[in-house]
């Protein structure tokens, strides 16, 4: 059965490798720092479920510092020039597309039909987070086609991701961190004290105030958090259920559905959600750190509006 | 009721005015927030550790980049744009919204993976964006170049969070009805995920409309690039 456990053991012996390259490169100035970086996270993806908790919660706060203090550098990459892109694009033509498009449509395969797919009564794929072995799969599929199309080495294909994951750097360790943060808030009881704050300091009688507190709990709380799935449980519990629900007889499903697209519209406005506005920034090379998050805000704003207004007519029919 | 664990919230927007590094700020907030709910420095490492293996599965996006790397040396992103400059009546706006909306309903199936930054946005969205601008405008400042990039990042994001809180099996979906159960309301799935459709439709009507303002504002700035160009020149030919 491949489980999650095999697309661990990939990604860490890809980003070892990253690591052991990244130690080589005599063109970062803060190459050791870099290798340190990378090579304690490969071990996390490697044997974060053996090591002691203690010891990986060590190693988090070292990875921490490491992004924080004096940072990741930029190494030097081997990259080809326009002219050499220009006649390979020439001469791969379309079929440059076919291993960028095999990811998703690979991952789709195992996580829909293929999900519970059995040979000789045994589950190929995992029952848990199939989705996420589909998407591991699907990136050694792809690599190797891409491999074989442009007549390079698996080694070459890690060379070239260098500079886009040097481009990324701590972000890429963001989700992680707050996905942790997440879990102490909850286990030392943030949630309540959130909730028994807001309860105290609206005016419970009033409905479109009490409306306009969830959902401007949700999109503050998202931001702090980075992740709508964090503040949901808190403001929820602390103020949708007992002032929306039980006072003003909402209606809990399209109350819950519309606050959590209310705290998604802080995801759009906040650099905690690394992954979906700091990564892309780097990806594609931008100067501002916070450029994606720019172009959001005009969109964010507007439809949080349109949120409360929505919640307002809908949920109290 | 103790108000002590909202220190880490201080801490995290303290860290976020003080522009600090994010991933130290979040490190530095949750062990306040476990010292003071009384964990003890190991027992706060500890929580940190057990909730850190855990999560270990938000690094696996990483595995995307050796394919994008290797396509990019051999001229993905140049094919990209050589393709869509064929295309008659694309402009970037347009495509961002055809992106949008094919996003959108791709998500509400459940086909989340279907784009993304590393293998979607990067490789092809914004390099046929750009494509599409300058096939139709010329030159583009840097600036909107720039705004572009960002807009097709922002255009991945918009579709995605507004098209898969409607797919029943999604995380959200499951998470608010599972809260929901554990407080003693019971839904079907079916019921959380309709009440979606009115915000996804609202967010397609608000980020279309700016897409499509961007191509006016994307054809202003390559018309003023164009105007300062030419009367550089026209000076350099006056006597």
């Amino acid at each position: 059965m491949i489980s999650l456990q095999w697309i661990y053991w990939l990604t860490g012996t890809y980003i070892a490798w990253v690591a052991l390259l990244g130690w080589r490169d005599r063109g970062n100035p803060r190459r050791r720092a870099s290798a340190l970086f990378w090579g304690l996270l490969a071990l996390m993806l490697l044997a974060a479920d053996r090591l002691p908790p203690v010891v990986v919660g060590g190693v988090v706060v070292v990875l921490a510092c490491l992004a924080g203090f004096g940072g990741l550098g930029r190494g030097r990459y081997d990259e080809s020039s326009a002219v050499e892109k220009a006649a390979e694009a020439a001469r791969l033509g379309n079929r440059l597309f076919w291993p960028a498009l095999l990811i998703p449509a690979i991952a789709v395969l195992v996580a829909v039909p293929l999900a519970n797919l059995e040979i000789a009564g045994v589950r190929v794929f995992g029952r848990e987070h199939t989705t996420l072995v589909g998407l591991g799969l699907a990136c050694l599929v792809a690599t190797i086609t891409a491999c074989v199309l442009t007549r390079q080495s698996p080694a070459s294909a890690i060379e070239q991701s260098r500079r886009l994951i040097d481009a990324i750097g701590w972000a890429a360790l963001l989700p992680l961190l707050l996905a942790t943060l997440g879990s102490v808030f909850a286990a030392a009881g943030v949630g309540d004290a959130v909730a028994a704050l807001a309860t105290q300091a609206i005016p419970v009688e009033n409905r479109f105030v009490v409306v306009l507190a969830y959902g401007l709990g949700m999109l503050v709380f998202t931001m702090i958090m980075g992740n709508a799935f964090a503040a949901f449980p808190v403001m929820t519990a602390g103020i949708g259920l007992p002032l929306l629900v039980n006072v003003h007889g909402a209606d809990p499903a399209s109350m819950a559905a519309i606050g959590m697209l209310s705290g998604y519209c802080g995801t759009l406005l906040t650099p905690m959600a690394a992954n979906f506005n700091l990564v892309p920034a780097a990806l594609l090379e931008l100067k501002d750190a916070n450029g994606v998050i720019r172009q959001q805000v005009w969109t964010a704003l507007p439809l949080f509006a349109c949120n409360v207004l929505l919640m307002y007519l809908i949920i109290f029919r | 009721m103790s108000y002590w664990p909202l220190l880490g919230i201080a801490v995290v927007v303290a860290g976020f005015a003080l522009r600090l590094n994010p991933a130290l700020v979040v490190v530095a907030a949750g062990l306040v927030t476990g010292l003071v709910a009384g964990y003890g420095p190991l027992g706060v490492l500890e929580l940190i550790g057990e909730a850190f293996a855990k999560q270990r599965y938000l690094a696996i996006f990483l595995l995307t980049l050796p394919v994008i790397g290797l396509l990019e040396r051999h001229g993905l992103k140049e094919r990209a744009q050589a393709w869509i400059r064929r295309m008659r009546g694309a402009t970037a706006g347009r495509l961002l919204v055809v992106y949008l909306g094919a996003r959108q309903l791709t998500s509400m199936l459940g086909l989340t993976s279907l784009g993304g930054h590393p293998q979607t946005v990067r490789p092809l969205l914004a390099p046929m964006a750009e494509g599409a601008a300058e096939a139709r405008l010329g030159d583009l400042p840097e600036a909107s170049r720039e705004r572009l990039r960002a807009m097709s990042a922002a255009t991945d994001n918009v579709g995605l969070f507004f098209g898969e809180d409607v797919f029943i099996a999604f995380g959200a979906v499951l998470l608010m009805q599972g809260f929901l159960a554990e407080s003693g309301i019971q839904l079907e799935p079916l019921h959380i995920a309709l009440w979606a459709l009115p915000t996804a439709i609202c967010a397609f009507a608000i980020h279309a409309t700016r897409l499509l303002r961007l191509d006016r504002r994307l054809a202003r700035e390559a018309a003023a690039l164009l105007a300062q160009a030419s009367a550089k020149s026209d000076r350099k030919d006056a006597p």
